[in-house]
């Protein structure tokens, strides 16, 4: 099969081959991901993040039925931390959206975190534009809001939504010294149980105090998502900040930072990996830390000397 | 001996007998202590702890005079393929001792899809009996008297259908519902958690459960309005005081809907009923029991005011853990299932339904059941096992394992409690990640030779594949479907229609008005349950699970 | 970096997932990436969901005698579907005598109560492609 030209005549079988290929780093996943991108671009990109019981898969299941409604096809990035101790890891977020199976406007793809190494946030970029390049209107990336990877994905959407439910406790806490900054919209989720006003306040007053707010306020939207209660409202936010992106002229500022970040993060991945096999799996670099040991040399000059030789 | 005498004799004998057998090698998963005395159950006080049978907190049994009186209810749960097959099992069953019918019902008529249904595909027949309509149900009771057996079906998410059906078959038989005896199962919160066939989601579920509780307790006063079961939730994996705990959890929140809903207690809490399984480790099955009989007890009396001694009553059905058959060496099944029995039967059950050898490879057939059912008959007739009432009161071992499920069970109903009650500790996958995480550590044991499983793990023998097991062929899913065009043929459709938008009308009003008239006047019309419960459907919508590993 | 991708999957009406879960689990601690699906699925939600994520195991439980419908229809949908190569397992109260037909309709193996997770795990790393 020719995945490209499949995937451009919206073969769901290419597109998941496409992935797959960009997942695994298979040899033509250069290849396929220089072909595809003239085609991409056209694709509108949520990312959806929050803490681990939030209920931000049954939210994008919600969010991707609404806008079914609305006539737009949807592409849906799930990812799952992989397991530290095996490798392996449980892709629990299409449990939630299995009633979605059967749509030929749905396509979601699970992936892992796969460690440091891995290149996660490139992946699911890709993962992203070949969807985009496949036709998909909308395109949701779903996260757990943990670690500094997962958000760096979500921070590359067009819009970006933090969900946190109320009686967290302390998790809160986290939530508001990290995620919350890159909220374009709050949602809080499960919000029938105690707490929810507190909750609510508390999120006002934390959105006063940051200064970036004053052009868009991010809205904060309450959900029951398990009904399916409050997910038209936070589609309709979702819809206005696009508005808003589109009219003040920042879509065209965000997208031209996410490729800006992207590059970076590219030649970043690129360089760690050479450096990695060509200076730090060598015997000759085995050496050097031993004599850095023994302080017969010092790590400055060493530092210079590889630098030197890497970025002739 | 005073107690400090025996702590300091009992040290001794310890040092002496640990010397003597000094390096011999321990068997893993055992309990602590080798040898129980009366320093394990410190405090013991027999009026408070035990009292006598029949009498708070009920530790000992329900009634007074239990197995002297009459035996347990032997009560083979049974039903596959059509009514017509089922009806023949049920009336052998009868013939041949057996006390009680239990319906097995198929996964379709479980989860209210007609046999016609594209989701009933090469399920109709397969785990029970398909009932479409009162049509089928006439045929599943016929030349059954009503008013003399109790019937037990193990139906949930549509239980006030079936209920329904159960009640017109009667009314044709000329049997007002009155005097009619049995359990239906009809508890939705184990299916969340444990069992999977729900339908709809928990608010609407729990509004046609006490429904049912209000319409019985007026017209149907002998009827069981509930099993709560742990059977399910201990075949999901989780251990015995876990069965027993998450199951009570369930309870008190049905009492609390109930209560809600404004019934008073003593009218509906002596019609709830339990559902027990009965596992391999007898004492520790004994010991379980007899606890479960005194927290329920307490909790009624201490914390839901009950007067009644019958509401305090923890009554019980049980069933012999499907889950321990093996596939190898099936024959040893047997085996198992009398050590169950002997388990059920100690620990004071009401009615028993006991496995068949070949549960693990298919349904059973007529003669592994007629085994089955014998095995019953033996204990109960030659063992001696039924003789006397709770004959392991006052074991040292049987108390302390009894203080000790109670005191695990407890913990867990107050960690329950805290998360603010089973429906909502289900919702947030408490429950179902703590039953996972019993059933894993059971698998891993197993593999890791920590747990021996006779034939599977160890003793184990090449053996040819078993023959004569039963099949359900898959001309059920016709037979059916013609059965279902045949009533639609002869039905007054204007008035299934009529009973229909009644019974959505009713749906839409809150949960005061009782579901239950509407639904019988639905099934007199001879409406299929794929019908009734697609106007169900329709209003409440449909329940999603929600739970991750 | 190509990791093995398994669906574990409960066709038809059964919610008996017990071993389905432990088995996930195993899969998971044996450094498979495991895509758990639940219960009550149909052929075509499973074989959408095998397609969408390119997995390369689909393993199926079933305790309610359905299996000899529903397995097959599952393999039918795949090769519909252009999933060539993927590795389609099945497991639960299966008599040994459909086990013949399970495999010539494209299963290629069958684990029946008792097996150990150990064995899945084996059968899969020697016959994965």
């Amino acid at each position: 099969m020719n995945i490209v030209e499949d995937l451009l005549n919206h073969s769901r079988l290419a597109l998941a081959k496409g992935i797959t290929a960009v997942e695994n780093e298979y040899d033509n996943a250069v290849e396929i991901m220089t072909k595809i991108y003239p085609h991409t671009g056209n694709a509108y990109v949520i990312g959806i993040t929050g803490p681990p019981g939030a209920g931000k898969s049954t939210m994008t299941d919600g969010i991707a039925k609404e806008y079914r409604k609305r006539g737009k096809t949807v592409g849906i990035v799930a990812i799952d931390p992989t397991s530290p101790y095996s490798g392996g890891a449980i892709l629990g977020d299409r449990i939630r959206m299995m009633d979605l199976m059967g749509d030929d406007g749905i396509f979601i793809r699970s992936m892992a975190t796969r460690g440091s190494l891995g290149g996660l946030s490139q992946k699911a970029g890709d993962a992203v534009k070949l969807m985009d390049a496949f036709g998909m209107d909308v395109i949701i990336v779903e996260t757990v809001g943990v670690g500094q990877s997962e958000v760096d994905i979500v921070k590359t959407a067009d819009t970006t939504m933090v969900v946190v439910i109320p009686g967290m406790g302390d998790d809160i806490q986290a939530i508001k010294a990290g995620i919350l900054e890159i909220g374009d919209l709050i949602t809080i989720n499960k919000a029938d149980r105690e707490g929810t006003d507190k909750l609510n306040i508390e999120m006002e007053m934390m959105l006063e105090l940051n200064p970036e707010h004053v052009q868009w306020r991010p809205p904060i939207n309450r959900t029951i998502a398990s009904r399916g209660e409050g997910i038209e409202e936070v589609v309709n936010s979702i819809e206005e900040h696009h508005k808003y992106l589109v009219d003040s002229g920042k879509l065209a500022e965000i997208r031209k930072k996410r490729i800006k970040s992207e590059i970076t993060d590219m030649i970043n991945v690129r360089v760690n990996r050479y450096i990695d096999k060509n200076v730090v799996r060598t015997p000759d670099f085995e050496k050097t830390v031993t004599k850095l040991q023994s302080r017969e040399l010092d790590p400055y000059s060493v530092v210079d000397g590889i630098v030197g030789k890497v970025l002739k | 001996m005073a107690n400090d005498t025996l702590k300091t004799e009992f040290k001794r004998y310890m040092d002496e007998a640990d010397a003597k057998c000094a390096k011999f090698p321990e068997r893993p998963n055992l309990e602590p202590n080798r040898l129980y005395t009366p320093l394990d159950i410190e405090g013991f006080d027999y009026e408070k702890d035990l009292g006598f049978p029949g009498e708070f907190p009920f530790t000992r049994g329900v009634q007074p005079t239990m197995y002297r009186g009459r035996f347990w209810t032997m009560r083979m749960y049974a039903g596959f393929s059509t009514a017509e097959e089922s009806n023949k099992r049920y009336r052998y069953l009868l013939a041949n001792g057996g006390s009680g019918l239990s319906c097995a019902f198929d996964l379709p008529t479980q989860i209210g899809y007609d046999s016609t249904d594209p989701m009933a595909e090469g399920e109709v027949g397969k785990v029970g009996v398909a009932i479409d309509s009162l049509a089928d149900m006439e045929i599943l009771f016929n030349q059954i008297d009503l008013s003399k057996v109790s019937t037990s079906m193990t139906i949930n998410a549509p239980a006030s259908v079936l209920l329904c059906m159960y009640i017109a078959v009667a009314e044709k038989q000329g049997v007002p519902a009155a005097k009619l005896r049995g359990t239906i199962q009809n508890d939705i919160l184990k299916e969340y958690s444990a069992r999977g066939t729900y339908i709809f989601p928990p608010k609407p579920s729990m509004r046609l459960i006490t429904n049912i509780f209000e319409y019985c307790s007026k017209n149907v006063p002998l009827w069981n309005t509930i099993s709560i079961s742990g059977y399910h939730i201990r075949e999901a994996g989780s251990t015995a005081a876990q069965e027993i705990a998450f199951t009570i959890a369930d309870g008190i929140a049905y009492v609390e809907a109930a209560l809600k809903a404004g019934m008073d207690i003593d009218a509906f809490a002596g019609r709830l009923s339990f559902f027990w399984n009965a596992h391999n480790n007898v004492l520790e099955e004994v010991a379980k029991y007899r606890a479960s009989r005194r927290i329920w007890a307490r909790i009624m009396k201490d914390r839901f005011h009950a007067k009644k001694a019958k509401s305090m009553m923890l009554r019980f059905h049980t069933q012999t853990a499907g889950s321990m058959l093996t596939a190898q060496q099936p024959n040893n099944n047997i085996v198992r299932v009398a050590l169950q029995v002997a388990a059920a039967v100690m620990g004071g059950t009401q009615s028993l339904h006991t496995n068949s050898k070949d549960e693990a490879l298919a349904l059973p057939t007529t003669e592994s059941v007629t085994i089955a059912l014998r095995t019953q008959q033996i204990v109960a007739y030659e063992s001696g096992l039924a003789d006397t009432i709770d004959p392991l009161g006052g074991s040292y071992y049987v108390e302390a394992l009894t203080n000790k499920i109670e005191k695990e069970a407890m913990d867990y109903i107050k960690k329950i409690d805290d998360l603010g009650g089973a429906p909502e500790a289900i919702a947030k996958g408490y429950i179902q990640k703590e039953i996972q995480d019993s059933a894993y550590k059971w698998q891993m044991d197993v593999e890791q030779g920590k747990r021996i499983i006779v034939g599977v793990n160890k003793f184990t023998q090449e053996e040819e594949p078993p023959k004569n097991l039963l099949r359900v062929d898959g001309s059920v899913g016709k037979l059916q479907a013609k059965k279902i065009a045949d009533v639609k043929a002869k039905r007054d459709n204007a008035k299934v229609k009529a009973t229909l938008a009644a019974l959505e009308d009713a749906c839409h009003k809150d949960e005061k008005t009782n579901l239950i008239p509407f639904i019988l006047e639905a099934v007199r019309a001879y409406a299929t349950e794929g019908e009734i419960c697609g106007v169900m459907r329709k209003v409440f919508g449909e329940f999603k699970a929600h739970t991750a590993l | 970096m190509a990791n093995v991708k398994v669906l574990v999957a409960k066709p038809g009406l059964d919610g008996h997932d017990r071993g389905a879960k432990v088995v996930a689990r195993a899969l998971r601690d044996a450094g498979f990436e495991v895509i758990y699906t639940g219960i009550r699925l149909t052929p075509e939600q499973i074989a959408e969901a095998a397609l969408q994520d390119d997995v390369n195991v689909v393993a199926l439980s079933l305790l309610s005698g359905a299996h000899n419908t529903l397995f097959p229809k599952v393999v039918e949908l795949l090769k519909a579907k252009g999933m060539k190569n993927v590795l389609v397992i099945g497991g639960g109260v299966i008599p040994e005598a459909d086990i013949p037909g399970l495999k010539a309709a494209g299963i290629k193996e069958v684990f029946t109560p008792g097996t150990p997770t150990t064995k899945v795990v084996e059968f899969i790393k020697a016959n994965v492609k």
